[in-house]
C-alpha cells in the first residue's frame, strides 16, 4: 500500500510492522507526531506493544534498556535535548549489547532554543556505540527501521541503532511511502530471540562490576560488534531488497562520482538537493560527483577511500561542528584518507546550521569552490552566515 | 533445620555468603529478608548503590536472585520497562522489584519512582535507608537525620551538621495514592517478612520504607546493628506502619523508649548538646502524635 | 545460565570469596546454653551462621566477625574472641 506520509509516522508504521513489544515514549518537537501515531496504533489495537508514557527521555531509554534484557523487542524516538538527556544511558545500552532501534529526529540544540535540522544532537552521540544511519527520505526511514531491527538482532552484532531524519524536512513533510504488508515483514524480520535473557529463576546479575582486569574486553567487543555491523548491514540490504524490494547502497551511496573532478560527501536529507545540484551542473559539462554518507557509525572508511582516493579535491558537508576543530564528517573523512598515497585535498563546508536552509544555489557555490581551486589558506568554511561572503573561511589553516 | 519449630521466617535463602558487604551490614539483612519473603519468582532491578557493590565482582554474584543493575536515577524507569517487557510476553506472574538506597530513591531517583507510581506499575519498590550516600563514603542525602555528621556535613567551626529535616517518602509516595505503603525494620524480621508478603498480594506500585544501620555510616559498633534498628522503632525514631489504599494501620506501638538511647549508640549524633537531644525529642513525639492522629481517622470507617 | 562473552552478566557464586579472612573477632558459641531458638541464624546479615540438628554453626570461611550473634543471642552462649593471626 503507498501512502502519503510524513518521516514522523513512516517511523510509528516502521515499529508497528516491526512488531515491537515495548514502547517507552516521550514527547519532544519534531518528533511528537511518532509518539501520537503509535499510541493511536495502540489504542485501537493494530500494534500490540505495551506503550510507557514515561516522564522523561532519560526514563524512556532506561525502560528500553530493561525491557530488552528482558527479551522484549523494544522501540523509542527522540530529538536534540532528549537524546542529549539519554546520553549517558546511550552507553548503558550498547555496553549491555542490546538492539533497541530508536527514530531520531536530528534537531539543533539550545540555547537558543532552534527546533530545525541540525546535526549536532546526533555525531555528540557517535562514541555512544551506537550504530547511525541517516535517512535521505521517508521511504528510507521506514525501511531503515525494519533493516536496523534485522541487523542489531544478529548474534554477532547485537548493538543498538539510530535512524536519524532531519527534523521538519523529513519528519513534517509528506512524501509517497510503500508500506510493505506485515507478512512480507515477518519473512524479513524474525522474532527477537537472544541467546541471554534476564529471566526469574535464573540467577544472574547483569551488568556486573567489573575491576580493570575484566572491564577492557567487554569495550573491545563492541568495536568488533560494530565493525561486524558494516559487514551485515550489506548483507541485511541485499535481504531487504530481495523481499521488500528496496535497499540504500549499504553504507555509501556514490551518484555520478566516476569521472567526476570533484566529490562532495553528504548525509541526511540535503543529499536529495544535492542530487539535483549535481544534474543540473553536469549538463553545464562541470564533472561533479556526490557520495551519500548512510552509516556514519559504523564509519565507512574503507568505501569513502575507495570512491574520493583518485579524486583532487573533495568537499564534506557538515550540519554540524565541533567547535575549534571543524566538522564531525570533515575530521573522520580526512583522518580515514590521511596516509594513503594520491589523498585529496578535502574542505570542510559547514552549512544548515540551526534549520538554516541548503539551497541549491548554496550547493552550487560549494562545488564551484571545490571545482575552483584552493580557496585560500583554510580548509575549513562556514557557509552562509550573516554579513559574510557566502562561503568563509575559519581555522584549519594550511602551511604554504 | 526444621526451622517451623522455632520460627515463622522462611528457610530459604536468596543470598549468598561471600559477599563484600560491611560486617554488621544492615542492607545485607534488607536484601535476606525481602528475598526470604519473596521467593525466587522474581527480577530485581538495583542502581548504583551498596548493593550494587555488596554481590561482588564479574564474574560473581552473592545473589541467588535474577538481577539487572542499572544507572543510578533509573530505578523507577527500569521496573517499568521490566513490568512491560514481561507483561507482554505474558509473565504476569514475575514479581518486579526495585532495589535501591536512600540517595537513589529520595534524591536522584525521585522523578523516575514518582513516574512509576503514578503509572500504577504493577512492581514492589524498597528503599534501603542508611540515610546518606553510604556506597560513596557518607555523604548526605535529603534522608539523613537532622542533626547528623556527614562527610558533606561535616560539622566544622561552622557547626554545618545536617540542617534539614528528612523527607518523609512515605507520605510523598502515599500522595500518588499507590495501594500500598508500609516501613519496615530489620530490627523486627517476622514483621519484615509479614509486610512483604502483604505487600506482594496486592497489585500497583507498592512501596517499602526499609530501616537499614549502616556501621561505617552512622558510626556505631557492627554488633549493634539490630539493637539500634529496634531503637528506631521503640523511640519513635522510626514508627512502622502500613497504610493499605489510603487507611493508616499502626504496625508496632513501641515502647517510648527515650531518643537519647537511639542517639547516644551513634557517633554521627555524639556532637548533640544536650538541649538539642531534647529539642530531638521533642520532634519525633510530634510526629508520633501526629501518626497515631492520623491512624485514627484515616480508618475503614473514614473511607 | 552460561557466561556471555559480550555482556557483563555475572553467572558465578559468591563462594570463592572468603569474607572470613577480614575477621579481627571471632564468635564462639557455647551449645550448651544455647535454646535453639535461631535468633543468631535469623540475625547474620552474612547468612554464616548455618543450622545443624537444630543447633548454630558457623561457617568461619566467611564470618566477619560482626558480633550481631553475640549482641543479640538471648542466652548469651556467644562469646566475641580477638584472633590469633591464622
Amino acid at each position: 500500500m503507498r501512502k502519503l506520509m510524513t518521516g514522523d509516522h513512516a517511523a510509528a508504521y516502521a515499529a508497528k510492522l516491526a512488531r515491537v513489544q515495548v514502547v517507552p515514549v516521550y514527547p519532544i518537537t519534531p518528533q511528537t507526531a511518532i509518539v501520537e501515531k503509535l499510541s493511536t496504533f495502540a489504542a485501537n489495537g493494530d500494534m500490540q506493544a505495551k506503550m510507557i508514557d514515561v516522564e522523561s527521555e532519560h526514563t524512556a531509554m532506561a525502560a528500553c534498556i530493561s525491557a530488552s534484557t528482558a527479551g522484549a523487542r523494544t522501540f523509542t524516538a527522540t530529538s536534540s535535548q532528549g537524546l542529549s538527556l539519554m546520553h549517558e544511558l546511550l552507553f548503558w545500552a550498547s555496553g549491555s549489547r542490546l538492539p533497541i532501534v530508536m527514530a531520531e529526529v536530528s534537531r539543533a540544540l539550545a540555547p537558543p532554543w532552534s527546533i530545525w535540522a541540525d546535526h549536532l544532537d546526533v555525531i555528540s552521540e557517535r562514541d555512544t556505540g551506537w550504530i547511525q544511519i541517516f535517512c535521505e527520505s521517508n521511504q528510507e526511514v521506514l525501511d531503515t527501521i525494519l533493516m536496523l531491527y534485522r541487523l542489531c538482532e544478529m548474534e554477532d552484532v547485537m548493538l543498538p541503532a539510530m535512524a536519524i531524519m532531519d527534523a521538519f524536512v523529513l519528519s513534517h513533510t509528506m512524501e509517497p511511502v510503500q508500506i510493505p504488508g506485515q507478512h512480507r515483514v515477518d519473512e524479513f524480520l524474525p522474532p527477537y530471540s537472544p541467546e541471554f535473557v534476564l529471566k526469574a529463576g535464573t540467577p544472574a546479575v547483569f551488568g556486573s562490576v567489573a575491576k580493570p582486569d575484566t572491564y577492557a574486553e567487554f569495550r573491545r567487543g563492541i568495536d568488533v560488534g560494530m565493525r561486524t555491523a558494516a559487514k551485515r548491514l550489506v548483507e541485511v540490504e541485499e535481504e531487504c531488497q530481495r523481499k521488500l524490494g528496496r535497499s540504500y547502497g549499504g553504507l555509501i551511496e556514490e551518484y555520478r562520482c566516476d569521472g567526476a573532478d570533484v566529490v562532495l560527501i553528504a548525509n541526511g536529507s540535503v543529499v536529495s538537493t544535492a542530487r539535483y545540484v549535481v544534474n543540473q551542473m553536469r549538463q553545464e559539462g562541470k564533472k561533479v560527483g556526490l557520495v551519500k554518507l548512510r552509516a556514519f557509525r559504523p564509519f565507512p572508511a574503507s568505501e569513502l577511500v575507495k570512491v574520493i582516493g583518485s579524486k583532487s579535491t573533495v568537499g564534506v558537508l557538515d550540519r554540524s561542528y565541533s567547535f575549534g576543530n571543524g566538522g564531525a564528517l570533515f575530521t573522520e573523512v580526512r583522518g580515514a584518507a590521511y596516509g594513503r598515497a594520491g589523498a585529496p585535498r578535502i574542505k570542510d563546508y559547514v552549512a544548515g546550521i540551526g534549520g538554516r536552509d541548503i539551497t541549491p544555489e548554496v550547493l552550487r557555490a560549494v562545488f564551484d569552490d571545490l571545482l575552483n581551486g584552493p580557496r585560500g589558506q583554510s580548509d575549513i568554511a562556514w557557509v552562509g552566515l550573516k554579513d559574510e561572503p557566502l562561503i568563509k573561511g575559519i581555522g584549519g589553516e594550511r602551511d604554504g | 533445620m526444621n526451622a517451623t519449630a522455632r520460627t515463622t521466617i522462611p528457610e530459604n535463602e536468596g543470598v549468598c555468603a561471600g559477599n563484600l558487604g560491611c560486617p554488621g551490614c544492615g542492607a545485607n539483612l534488607v536484601m535476606r529478608y525481602l528475598l526470604k519473603a519473596l521467593g525466587d519468582n522474581v527480577i530485581l532491578s538495583v542502581p548504583a548503590c551498596c548493593w550494587a557493590v555488596i554481590p561482588g565482582y564479574y564474574p560473581n554474584c552473592s545473589l541467588k536472585t535474577a538481577t539487572i543493575f542499572s544507572a543510578f536515577e533509573a530505578t523507577g524507569a527500569s521496573i517499568s520497562g521490566l513490568r512491560a517487557a514481561l507483561d507482554a510476553k505474558g509473565k504476569k506472574d514475575v514479581t518486579v522489584v526495585g532495589f535501591a538506597g536512600d540517595g537513589g530513591t529520595a534524591d536522584i531517583g525521585l522523578q523516575a519512582l514518582s513516574g512509576a507510581a503514578e503509572r500504577g506499575t504493577d512492581a514492589i519498590y524498597v528503599m534501603y535507608d542508611n540515610e546518606a550516600y553510604m556506597n560513596t563514603g557518607v555523604q548526605r542525602s535529603s534522608s539523613t537525620p537532622e542533626g547528623a555528621w556527614t562527610t558533606t556535613t561535616p560539622g566544622g567551626k561552622k557547626q554545618n551538621w545536617k540542617r534539614e529535616e528528612k523527607k518523609n517518602m512515605m507520605e510523598i509516595m502515599i500522595a500518588h495514592h499507590i495501594p500500598y505503603a508500609a516501613s519496615v525494620s530489620v530490627g523486627f524480621p517476622e514483621d519484615f517478612i509479614r509486610t512483604i508478603q502483604a505487600a506482594k498480594k496486592e497489585k500497583g506500585l507498592r512501596f517499602i520504607h526499609a530501616f537499614s544501620p549502616c556501621p561505617p555510616g552512622w558510626r556505631h559498633d557492627p554488633s549493634k546493628t539490630i539493637e539500634i534498628a529496634k531503637l528506631a522503632v521503640d523511640t519513635h525514631v522510626f514508627p512502622l506502619f502500613e497504610v493499605r489504599h489510603g487507611k493508616y494501620i499502626l504496625t508496632k506501638k513501641g515502647a517510648g523508649v527515650p531518643v537519647e538511647e537511639y542517639l547516644r549508640r551513634q557517633g554521627r549524633f555524639s556532637h548533640l548538646t544536650a538541649d538539642e537531644v531534647k529539642a530531638t525529642q521533642k520532634k519525633v513525639e510530634v510526629n508520633w502524635e501526629l501518626l497515631i492522629r492520623t491512624a485514627s481517622v484515616m480508618t475503614d470507617e473514614f473511607y | 545460565m552460561p557466561a556471555s562473552t559480550k555482556a557483563p552478566i555475572a553467572t558465578a557464586t559468591s563462594k570463592a570469596v572468603k569474607t572470613g579472612s577480614w575477621r579481627v573477632i571471632r564468635p564462639v558459641f557455647d551449645l550448651d546454653k544455647c535454646s535453639g531458638c535461631l535468633t543468631c541464624w535469623k540475625f547474620c546479615p552474612d547468612v554464616a551462621v548455618e543450622i545443624v540438628d537444630g543447633r548454630p554453626k558457623v561457617n568461619y570461611d566467611y564470618c566477619k566477625g560482626c558480633g550481631i550473634c553475640a549482641n543479640e543471642c538471648p542466652k548469651k552462649c556467644v562469646k566475641m574472641i580477638r584472633q590469633e593471626l591464622e
